[in-house]
This record gives C-alpha cells, structure tokens and sequence, in this order.
C-alpha cells in the first residue's frame, strides 16, 4: 500500500506543533509513528533522532529517516517537504506582516504568551524523549525497565553541557564510544 | 554562546554588481544566500544553530545588524517550525525575498537532510548490529542530556515568574502523564498565555517593568 499520503499528512501535521523548536512534537510523533501508524518502534524512533542529533543543521532533519524506511528515498523527500513547506509558508507570511504590526499590542502579548506555552512543551517532549532513550530491549530481547548507565552519561551531559565550554557535539560523539564500551 | 566552532572570518569581496534594496540594506544574491546558509547547514553540529547563524549573517556577511537578527529570532520562536528552518525563511526574506527565503531554508536544511536519507538506508542494512544499537544507545543517553541542558539554559533566561512555571507544570501534566493531544495543549496553553500577557494586564507590565 502507498504510505506516502499519510506520511505527508502526519508530517505536515507535526510541523504545526514544533513551536519553539522540534521538541514539541515529539511526544505526538511517537504516538502517530509508532502507534498509531506502526512505521517504527520507539527505539527505531529513538534511534534515528540520536543519528539526526550526530548530523549536521536541524536534528528534526531526522524525520527523513522515517520517510526512507517506510517509503524509500522518494518517502523521504516527501517527508521533508510535507514537514518544512506548510510551516515555511506561514513563517514568510506573518514574517512579513509582524514587522508591520510592531505597534500592535497583542503582537507582544502573542510572544509572552508563547514563550512558557512553549518552554513546556519542550519540557514535555524531552521528557518523553528521555523516557523511551532509558528504557530499551537489549539485543537478547531482555527489556531493560531502567538503564543506570545512560542515566549517569544523561546526567553527566547536562552538566558538563551546563557548566563546561566543552564543544556539544563532541560530547554527543563521546557518548556513542561509551555506548560501545558500555554494551549499552 | 558557544560560538567555538565558528570559521575564522574571512575577506569578503565586496559584490559591485549588487543593487542595494530597501530596509537593512543587504548586497546578497540569491545565490550566495543559498552557499551562506548551505554552509551552515553543512557545518552546524549538536543543535543550536543560532550561534552559527549569527556568526555568519551578523559578523561574517553582515547582512543583518544585531537588533534586526534579534526581532528575527524572537518572530521565529513565536511560530510553529524549527527555530533555523524559521530564521533561514526571515533572514532569506529580508535579503532576497521570497527567492531568498527559499534559497536559504533549501540550503540550511539539504546537507542534513541528504545524510540523514543515506543513514536510514545504512540503519536499514546494518542497524541491528550490537555495535550500532550500543553506539545509537550512547548517544541517545547523551542527547538526551543535552535536551535538559538545552531546556535549563532556556527557561534561566525566559523564565518571568510563578506564572510561567504554572504553565510548564500545566504542559507536563497534559502531555506526559494524560496524554492529551500535543496540538491542544498548545493552543490552549497559546491561548490562556496570550490573555493573562494581554495589552495592559499586570503580568504583561511587570514584564515591561
């Protein structure tokens, strides 16, 4: 069956709630990705957010991935299209109309309003996020409820993220050869 | 700012041909619009494009100054789409037009988006390995750390009061553990902040404060 239609509407409506950054959505791209749609699992999820996060520009480019494996390299791009178009849209749009409204009070209710709405959902989705990295099946098909492991490498990137100079993306490099060491 | 990674800037030779538009006055082509912002696409790594963004449209290129690229930045986190995806579009926008716009968000997003097609048809062949899902594993412990932290820096610098916690204990508690609908949440949480922050309200002038 062609999947790339419902990959375009269920992309084009994730790109809706990335408000204040891809975060937001993520709790919804689980539900609709892996079940409602059974494209992916939540590891293959968590999987490929972790390769968009070694990648280059936007880690929500991870949403290529998705589109590749459900639909092959033409499900990719319709991904991608169905994810920055509609949003892109909007944003050139009320970018140009904003500027214009500068003396519009509600224009700066709208972004005080926005910037918790927005926090929360980032918290929200992180969260989400964090919940299905710790929580795994080792290769054996044992499911692993909790991994002390990744916890202490989670916690010691935000520290080191918070308190240090230490280039992120180095750190996120890091992370993966301790994954190996660790047989995580 | 973690702005370690930028280039080393280097001479620009001034574009003759270039006719100077209106407002911020820029001299790019669409073309070198579509390089500028490829490179950052190319070259951005561990999320938090905006330092590489700056670095290149305010110091580099200077094709914004501070305060332009400033409003930008606070236009895009007030809309839906990635916070690059949204500043390429302004940015492009205000240099080229809608050509510009599409020349840039084309570029940020293609270097990215071509490697992560590429992983997936690798993942597809080899992600079952011990060794892959041991190092994607690492890596997601670490990403996710790097959210946190991300969330920590973020809310230290925007957060205005016992408001504003109310609201991210709100957005957890409908999303994380009800598990209502994302698109709600938001537009209610939109809506009730756009209110209590309402033209002449005691929230929105404490603010102005």
């Amino acid at each position: 069956m062609n999947q790339i239609p419902s990959l375009v509407a269920v992309f084009a409506y994730l790109s809706l709630l990335t408000v204040g950054g891809g975060m937001a959505a993520y709790p919804e791209m689980e539900t609709l990705t892996v079940d409602v749609h059974h494209w992916v699992t939540s590891q293959q999820l968590v999987h490929f957010y972790s390769l968009g996060q070694m990648a280059p520009g936007p880690n929500m480019n991870m949403v290529a991935a998705i589109g590749e494996k459900v639909a092959g390299p033409l499900g990719a791009l319709a991904v991608l299209l169905a994810f920055y178009a509609p949003t892109g849209l909007l944003t050139l749009l009320v970018g140009r109309i904003w500027t214009r409204l500068a003396a519009w009070p509600w224009r700066t209710s709208i972004q005080q309003g926005m910037s918790p709405a927005a926090l929360g959902l980032m918290l929200a989705g992180a969260l989400t996020f964090g919940k299905s990295s710790l929580e795994f099946s080792k290769p054996t098909g044992q499911m692993i409820e909790f991994n002390l492991i990744e916890a202490v490498v989670a916690v010691a990137i935000l520290l080191l993220v918070l308190r240090t100079k230490l280039n992120p993306a180095l750190l996120i490099l890091a992370c993966g050869v301790v994954g190996v060491f660790a047989h995580l | 700012m973690s702005d370690a990674a930028a280039p080393a800037p280097t001479p620009q030779t001034p574009e003759t041909t270039a006719t100077p538009s209106s407002a911020t006055a820029s001299q790019a082509s669409v073309a070198e619009i579509f390089l500028a912002f490829l490179l950052i696409g190319a070259t951005s790594f561990g999320g938090g494009a905006v330092a590489y963004l700056r670095s290149t449209l305010v110091a580099k290129k200077q094709w914004l100054d501070d305060k332009t690229f400033l409003e930008l930045y606070s236009i895009s986190q007030s809309l839906p789409g990635l916070n690059t995806t949204n500043m390429a579009i302004l940015a492009g926008d205000r240099l080229c037009g809608w050509m510009g716009a599409a020349a840039a968000v084309l570029g940020v997003v293609l270097p990215g988006a071509l490697l992560m097609t590429l992983a997936a048809i690798a993942y597809g062949m080899h992600g079952e390995r011990p060794i892959v899902t041991s190092a994607l594993h690492g890596v997601a412990a670490g990403a996710t750390g790097l959210i946190f932290a991300t969330f920590i820096q973020l809310a230290s610098k925007s957060l205005r009061g016992w408001i504003d916690l109310v609201f991210i204990a709100a957005a957890v508690l409908l999303v994380n553990r009800l598990h209502v609908s994302v698109l709600y949440v938001l537009i209610a949480l939109a809506v009730v902040g756009t209110i209590i922050y309402r033209p002449g309200s005691r929230a929105a002038q404490s603010e102005a404060a």
